[in-house]
């Protein structure tokens, strides 16, 4: 549906988006994963027809976006802070965009009913931006955003700026709600677990360039590099003989780095690797251990259920868990990304 | 490539207007100075710079512009102070009332001062005809220009750094010093240039009170054109005002970029308390200072032969004792009211197209340079005065290529250029305070470029807008300085009247012309109520 074909924005001297290819296709949500400053929000921009692109083309359907405008790409675009028009209700936020379209003004009543219903705001319609929460800003910002029903929704950090819990709650609904509209979108985040609770597909991008895409698991599972796993939230990344060590316990072939979750490591009375605990946390799900493992280093553990948790300096042993860690391709060796 | 054009489209007009009425003019009166005879011959205005008579007028405008900032200074930071943070009963009121002497025509306060030095309580103090009535009225004049603009500053300052300081064991005095005012000096310099700005250009005042002993650079120019007939010398004053201001311009820009921007919040005027007493005391006078003279001009125009009459008012529509004006005062309100509508809409339309231009984001380093170049053409009424204007119209656009000599739009021109920077420091701060990305997302929900405009822009710059259009028409209604150059004989503007029944004998004549003042007074005081109405917090000043 949307094609991005090598795509170059260039700021002045700089290049903000280097040669990026990427497809969004129907009813898909794509997020696009990067720290600030890799380009992701000038890709956004540039999609939605607010950057000049440098080279490459955008296509939407097949047919070239060059030069048509903003306002008939038939796109709608959602802020980080929602950017409401404070001089308006909700409602007349909501219905904007069938406004500016001539819709009767029965239909456009009913459609916002219907759509502030969706977002979980059913009687703000009256409501005066300047007194909602951010949460309801968001929701009211989306809803405004869905109501001509865009050919993509392209959504720049629209959680970003709320709360963790808000966050977590609102990424759930905006999923709810984006599949339940089938919405095809562009959501661009440098939180890992927003992208991870919204979209079907990733891609993952860093200094302009695009490093990796794939749907959830593919990206999850085979991080292009040490610096993409990290940034996916895998707290431990070895490389060399410290991923030997890890690697070779796991009963897998060394010679690459190695990424860890959290529960790739076990605190387990048979584990082939020994070290000495340095703290241990009780969380509500587990209790976490960092474990100091001669040759490998400081390690992100958990226990096992059922086990009591260790105190600080005791000696454990962990097991691996294979399909909790994923192989990093060395730079070199075979891989998909060289 | 198409915003280039698009930039250029909008500039066509502003340009256009600005280079034929005023660079014309202003090129047309340097030529006069430098080049009089056709030869580049800058002996001539070394010659005027050098005469004892203009030493004089030098020092005197600039002891008295410093002394009147000074004192406006004083007696206007406590009063924003006192009108903005503190809840004061009435305080829209007062803030309007404050607001008033801004906008009444300089001839009219001259005149105020006038009956209160001359006839009123202090008659015996000698004051009639002394600078120290010069000075206090510049300072009734510019006390609006220092609580707007700092009570605007002050309005939104967030008061937590100031709690922090006084947690720490500060008094209110050292909280003052060490919190509030340096973030408050942004504003405070802005308003001192300003004030200082219109304090040394003062026309009307000085031309009323200062009588044959006292004249600045202003009145000067006015005296060796209209009395005199020196040009070159008028010319050269001109050329040494022009560029004195324009350095005190820069000069006052430097110091508003060197602060930086404070971060606003909206907060709510606190109860009064006991250490705010020297603020409302400061107001209180500021508020008898700004009351006084009004009164006195209203109680005189009121009292013919000792008596309380209306006698004065009747005669308005007459054209006076002796024959020797040849209008009627209601006449010229209306040819006043008619050249405001047109000054008017002149302002705005060249006003909100550069206030748009300049507020625009720049893609690219051609478009930057283009809008700064702009922006910097656009600020350059600003620096000068409106006799230097008037008198730029006059040697400047009566013969070919341009002959608006009789053209009915000349007055309004001259008095639209004087009211424009004043248009654009309005819309300037609501249309830059609109964030890009709200048009943005406008565009992506499908508006177009002119409806996000109407719709966003419009939506939000439309009281601001009205505001400017008030401040417009009433700056229109009592200008004096570039209109006594452009008025014609037959058709003046009130002001222009009235100075001119000022000069008649007999107090029949003067009792007319404070009638007449009055008149025009509320005239320009309920536009000035409704621009109060549609204050935008936080917003605006000058």
């Amino acid at each position: 549906m949307l094609a991005i074909d090598q795509v170059t924005v260039n700021y002045g001297a700089t290049a903000a988006v280097r040669d990026v290819s990427l497809d969004v296709r129907a009813g898909e949500v794509l997020a696009v994963l990067g720290p600030s400053g890799c380009g992701k929000s000038t890709l956004l921009r540039a999609v939605a027809g607010l950057e000049p692109i440098s080279a490459g083309r955008i296509a939407f359907d097949g047919a070239d976006l060059a030069g048509v405008p903003t306002h008939k790409r038939g796109f709608a675009l959602m802020f980080q802070d929602g950017q409401l028009f404070n001089h308006q209700s909700v409602g007349a936020n909501v219905g904007y965009a069938l406004r500016i379209r001539h819709r009767p003004r029965r239909e456009v009543a009913t459609r916002v009913e219907e759509l502030l219903e969706l977002v979980g705001l059913a009687g703000y319609a009256g409501r005066d931006p300047a007194t909602l929460s951010g949460g309801e800003r968001q929701r009211a910002a989306l809803a405004r955003a869905l109501a001509v029903e865009p050919r993509l929704l392209l959504l720049d950090e629209p959680l970003s700026a709320l709360d963790k819990s808000l966050r977590e709650r609102l990424a759930l609904d905006l999923r709810e709600i984006l599949t339940r509209a089938g919405t095809t979108a562009l959501f661009v985040t440098h939180d890992h677990e927003e992208a991870f609770a919204v979209a079907d597909r990733m891609a993952l991008m860093r200094g302009g360039h695009l490093v990796q895409d794939g749907t959830l698991a593919e990206v999850w599972e085979h991080p292009a590099d040490a610096e993409a796993a990290s940034f996916l939230g895998y707290p431990t990344v070895l490389d060399g003989s410290a991923a030997d060590v890890v690697l070779s316990a796991a009963g897998v072939a060394t010679g690459d780095g190695v990424a860890l979750r959290r529960s790739a490591l076990q605190v387990s009375a048979e584990g082939p690797l020994g070290g000495v605990v340095l703290s241990s946390r009780v969380t509500p799900d587990v209790v976490r251990v960092e474990v100091d493992v001669p040759g490998v280093g400081v390690v992100a553990s958990v226990t096992s259920d059922g086990t009591a948790p260790p105190r600080p300096g005791q000696d454990v042993r962990l097991s691996v868990v294979r399909d909790r860690l994923a192989v990093i391709p060395q730079r070199g060796s075979s891989g998909p990304f060289p | 490539m198409r915003r280039l054009l698009t930039l250029a489209g909008l500039a066509a007009l502003p340009v256009l207007v600005l280079g034929v009425f005023f660079v014309l003019p202003v090129t047309g009166m340097l030529g006069q100075g430098l080049w009089p005879d056709g030869r580049f011959a800058p002996g001539e205005v070394a010659e005027v710079l050098a005469r004892p008579r203009v030493h004089r007028v030098l020092w005197f405008t600039v002891w008295v512009a410093a002394a009147a900032t000074v004192v406006t200074l004083l007696l206007g930071v406590p009063t924003a102070y006192a009108l903005h943070r503190v809840r004061v009963p009435g305080r829209s009121v007062i803030r309007a009332a404050f607001l008033v002497p801004f906008v009444l025509p300089t001839v009219v306060v001259g005149i105020a001062f006038d009956r209160l030095v001359s006839t009123g309580p202090l008659e015996g103090l000698g004051l009639d005809g002394s600078p120290v009535t010069i000075i206090a009225a510049m300072v009734f004049f510019n006390l609006a220009v220092v609580v707007r603009t700092v009570g605007a500053a002050w309005e939104g300052l967030d008061p937590r750094p100031g709690e922090a300081a006084a947690a720490l064991g500060a008094s209110p005095w050292q909280v003052f010093r060490t919190a509030t005012f340096p973030a408050l000096r942004g504003s405070v310099v802005s308003a001192a240039s300003v004030v200082f700005l219109f304090c040394s250009t003062a026309f009307g005042i000085v031309l009323v009170l200062g009588g044959l002993r006292y004249s600045t650079v202003e009145t000067e120019i006015y005296l060796l054109t209209t009395s005199l007939f020196d040009l070159p010398a008028a010319a050269a004053l001109c050329l040494l005002q022009l560029l004195v201001v324009t350095v005190l311009l820069l000069l006052a820009a430097r110091a508003r970029s060197a602060t930086g921007q404070a971060t606003r919040r909206s907060v709510t005027p606190s109860r009064i308390r006991p250490y705010d007493a020297p603020a409302l005391l400061a107001t209180a006078l500021g508020l008898v200072l700004v009351a006084v003279p009004i009164a006195m001009l209203v109680v005189g125009s009121l009292r013919v032969d000792g008596a309380w009459s209306l006698a004065n008012y009747r005669a308005l529509d007459t054209t006076g004792g002796d024959g020797l004006v040849d209008v009627t005062v209601f006449e010229a309100l209306l040819n006043s009211l008619r050249t405001a509508v047109d000054a008017t809409w002149i302002a705005l339309l060249v006003g909100g197209l550069v206030a748009v231009i300049v507020t625009r984001r720049s893609h690219g380093p051609a478009e930057r340079r283009i809008r700064g170049l702009l922006d910097g053409f656009f600020m350059l009424p600003l620096g000068v005065s409106a006799v230097t204007l008037g008198f730029g119209f006059l040697i400047t656009l009566d013969e070919p290529p341009v002959n608006f000599r009789e053209s009915p739009l000349l007055v309004p021109i001259a008095q639209a250029l004087v009211a424009m920077p004043l248009v654009v420091r309005t819309l300037v701060p609501v249309l830059a305070g609109i964030d890009d990305r709200q048009r943005q997302a406008a565009h992506s929900l499908g508006a177009s470029p002119l409806r996000a405009l109407v719709t966003i822009d419009l939506a939000v710059v439309w009281k601001p807008l009205l505001a400017a259009a008030g401040f417009a028409f009433a700056i229109s209604l009592g200008e004096f300085g570039a209109t006594s150059f452009l008025s014609r004989v037959d058709h003046p503007t009130l002001p222009v009247l009235i100075y001119r029944l000022l000069g008649q004998p007999g107090p029949h004549n003067y009792g007319m012309a404070l009638a007449a003042a009055v008149v025009l007074a509320l005239a320009t005081a309920s536009v000035m109520f409704v621009v109060e109405r549609l204050r935008v917090p936080g917003v605006g000043g000058f």
